[in-house]
């Protein structure tokens, strides 16, 4: 595949991303703020996410799992994911996120559970989504190319 | 809160530059805006970073709220704004916005992935200047500057205000300042603020988009000073320039006081308005933050201008648990912004309440006469008469309470006056005035005592008795030379609010002590001005006593609180860590000088002979000591206090000192690095 191709390929699936809201426009003030100057800096910001969500997710799932659920820390915990996700465009993730905050002020335990089931799916797919994207890039740049410019409206 | 979060504490703390100048360009304002961002959540804390910097600011990061707070204390004048998030771990962003706002009053930011109106409204009663909603987008931090300059302006405003009118009530009210200052003080002062004013900011006044006024760092001992000098003043008719001469700190300028008192003010409103709980707790702040101090002084300023009746004693009370405590979270809050709202007196619980609140209704005095300030007139007026009350109690309990910091304030008095000699002469005939304001408490031994108590309340939230060394601070080169025990010592270095300005503390040798304190100590405050103006902006530090720029010299003393007391003025606080001699409790009762020795010591005790040099070396060591200590809460108000800043912080402090409350949690104060 040459970088054209690679190119075109990184728009679709971008573009994808984005009409299936796994994404939202936040991602794109990422891209635009990775330059020359920090050639990596999407894919370090999302390594980030990456960490810090899988801690995240780790203490919501201890937190829940207790006998007597402190929801405040879960809804801390909730909160803290909701921020970053936001932050890096995560849609999905946050729009979960939302929904998990709801039912901690609630204090319903089961649905909690089911709302840290959704988080945790919502999560793995736009994190699949995003080393495939983030890889794509890689090769791009690999070969020379540069990565496109995206913006919203496209 | 983790006390022990100090320098090591802050994982990550970023600089994207390496200066932190005190001003940033102006030609490319706001380009080099000094950012710091708080937030522990990795992610956005890195993409802030990265808009930021984008938008040519200088950012510097930090993951921890303590770690944030500490790193403002060292560099006071290192930052011009802090974007912080609401939730954290380690403290709550409001809680830190409070603390900012008291003792450094920079414009701070709120953000959060929370945009319930009830956040945002927390937001706005705790005096951000700003709320931002995540995920924060690059438009959004393009315009922050705007807050930096806005602060600038309205503290300028303020000081202008205070200025002229002054100026004004200068000439006609000179037979009644008689017994305050000569005229010769006067002038001299006027023409070394004018020469540091100059010096520094002068294009920044000029300039508003570059307004860059150096901020005086209010630590606690010039809180005390300031309190003390509102309370002998009374609350109504304490005005910025009485209270400035009754201060007695060179290189601070009408402009720096009149904007702590409008903290101050809202800071006792805020107490009114909040307790109903007579803490006594503030009396014995643990925190060791200096900021206490001045929150306290503020929160009772505000009590008292909502009550009335804020008792002098709890004032004092309120003003050493403020320089105690660290964090004064509830009076924290008090933005400059709210001030006007803040003035809705209503019965003023007195926190302090016990007994306390029959001296205040006694004074009536106008705390704020011909201060500009943005309250109304008529809020004014309210607030000085509760402040004036309270004030006037604080002054009260100075001669009976050896605890209430009091003590500070009389001793400086008299220390000043056999340092009248080492003083230059502008200093001298300050100093004079001082003891009018202390009158009773005993410089000597006394002064220790009172410095303990004042310095105590801080210390003793601070835990460790660091009396000497904290009292010092507090007093801020006041002549107090004579008693070594004064005022060094009770400060509790741990958390040295700021023992800026010179505490002199007389208590060291005496003539060493005058010179003490980042200004050298007392005698020398014109020398410290002229420090100040040759060290401008060098510091970073700020020395509360001072006005902005000279201030520099004499924060760093303040911060280190920990330094010996008296002395430690300069030796003492510039470098808790560093001179040693801060940590060095013991010097209380003893010669703080000599406590303060470490290396700094030296120069004191040459500097005394001649102040100048004294103040120069002083100024030095100050700056190098300060710098590095940066835990020890070195300065109870950052330098880029205004007026407004200093008043607010003050209030802030009080509040948060005389709620003592949970709200204001003053014993999570520490979270600054002052050991307990």
């Amino acid at each position: 595949m040459d970088v054209g191709q690679m190119r075109r390929q990184w728009m679709d699936y971008i573009k994808s991303m984005f009409e299936e809201r796994f994404l939202d426009g936040q991602f794109l003030q990422l891209q635009q703020l990775q330059d020359e100057n920090n050639p990596e800096f999407v894919f370090e910001v999302v390594s980030l996410f990456f960490d810090d969500s899988e801690r995240i997710l780790k203490d919501l799932s201890f937190a829940l799992e207790q006998q007597s659920v402190d929801f405040k820390k879960v809804d801390a915990h909730v909160h803290q994911f909701k921020g970053s996700s936001a932050s890096i465009g995560a849609q999905g993730v946050k729009n979960a996120c939302i929904a998990f905050r709801n039912f901690c002020e609630e204090q319903n335990i089961d649905a909690c559970r089911r709302c840290l089931l959704q988080v945790k799916q919502e999560y793995f797919v736009v994190k699949n989504k995003l080393e495939t994207l983030l890889r794509l890039e890689q090769q791009i740049v690999a070969a020379g190319g540069s990565i496109p410019i995206m913006e919203l409206g496209f | 809160m983790n006390l022990t979060n100090g320098k090591g504490s802050i994982s990550t703390v970023t600089t994207t530059t390496v200066s932190m100048k005190s001003g940033e360009g102006s030609d490319q304002f706001p380009a080099g805006l000094r950012v710091l961002v708080v937030d522990d959540d990795p992610t956005c804390l890195k993409i802030l970073e990265k808009m930021l910097r984008s938008c040519y600011y200088e950012v510097t990061q930090c993951n921890r709220a303590e770690a944030a707070l500490s790193l403002l204390r060292e560099n006071k004048n290192g930052f011009d704004i802090v974007i912080s998030d609401v939730h954290m771990p380690d403290m709550d962003g409001f809680k830190l916005l409070e603390h900012i706002g008291l003792e450094m009053d920079l414009p701070v930011i709120m953000m959060s992935a929370d945009d319930g109106k009830n956040v945002v409204m927390k937001g706005v009663t705790h005096g951000a200047c700003d709320y931002l909603i995540k995920p924060v987008r690059m438009e959004a931090l393009k315009n922050i500057w705007q807050h930096v300059v806005r602060k600038k302006k309205n503290d300028w405003k303020d000081s202008e205000q205070s200025g002229s009118a002054d100026e004004g009530d200068r000439h006609p009210k000179a037979s009644d300042d008689a017994d305050y200052s000569s005229s010769a003080n006067e002038s001299n002062w006027r023409s070394s603020r004018k020469r540091r004013d100059d010096e520094e900011d002068g294009d920044d006044r000029d300039d508003s988009s570059t307004l860059k006024k150096p901020r005086v760092v209010w630590s606690v001992e010039l809180h005390q000073q300031f309190v003390a000098a509102v309370d002998q003043l009374g609350i109504d008719k304490a005005v910025p320039k009485k209270i400035l001469e009754l201060m007695n700190v060179p290189g601070l300028t009408r402009e720096n006081v009149a904007s702590h008192l409008q903290k101050y003010r809202l800071y006792l409103r805020r107490l009114s308005g909040v307790s109903q709980h007579q803490n006594n707790s503030f009396l014995s702040p643990q925190e060791a933050s200096f900021g206490t101090i001045s929150s306290m002084n503020g929160l009772d300023l505000q009590t008292l201008a909502a009550a009335g009746q804020l008792p002098a004693q709890s004032l004092a009370t309120l003003q050493a648990a403020g320089l105690g405590r660290s964090a004064v979270k509830s009076g924290l809050a008090m933005p400059l912004m709210d001030q006007r709202n803040l003035f809705s007196f209503e019965n003023p619980r007195l926190r302090f309440g016990e007994g306390q609140q029959q001296l205040l209704s006694n004074n009536k005095t106008n705390l704020l006469h011909g201060v500009p300030t943005n309250m109304e007139p008529k809020q004014l007026a309210n607030l000085h008469q509760s402040a004036a009350q309270s004030l006037g109690n604080l002054n009260m309990r100075v001669p009976g309470s050896s605890t209430q910091g009091n003590p500070l304030l009389m001793q400086m008095p008299q220390q000043s006056q056999p340092r009248g000699q080492m003083l230059s002469e502008n200093i001298s005939p300050r100093i004079p005035r001082l003891p009018n304001l202390l009158g009773q408490s005993t410089v000597s031994n006394g002064i220790s005592d009172g410095l303990l108590g004042r310095n105590g309340i801080a210390s003793s939230s601070r835990g460790p008795s660091f009396n000497s060394v904290q009292q010092s601070s507090m007093f801020f080169n006041s002549p107090m030379n004579q008693s070594t025990e004064m005022s060094v010592t009770n400060f509790p270095l741990g958390s040295t609010p700021g023992i800026s300005s010179i505490t002199t503390k007389g208590t060291f040798q005496p003539e060493v002590n005058s010179g003490i304190k980042g200004s050298a100590g007392f005698p020398s405050y014109d020398i410290f001005n002229e420090l100040n103006h040759q060290k401008p902006r060098d510091w970073g530090m700020t020395n509360p006593g001072l006005t902005y720029d000279s201030s520099q010299h004499a924060n760093p003393l303040h911060g280190n609180i920990d330094v010996s007391p008296s002395v430690l003025v300069h030796q003492g606080y510039s470098s808790t860590p560093q001179n040693g001699h801060n940590r060095d409790n013991s010097l209380i009762g003893k010669s703080p000088f000599s406590l303060g020795e470490s290396s700094e010591q030296g120069h004191f005790q040459n500097g005394v002979q001649n102040f100048n040099p004294l103040v120069e070396n002083s100024t030095r060591v100050i700056k190098s000591e300060i710098v590095p200590d940066a835990s020890s809460q070195t300065s109870l108000f950052p330098d880029h206090y205004g007026q407004e800043d200093l008043m607010s912080v003050l209030l802030k402090q009080q509040e948060g000192i005389v709620q003592g409350e949970n709200e204001f949690d003053f014993d999570g104060y520490s979270l600054d690095n002052i050991p307990v």
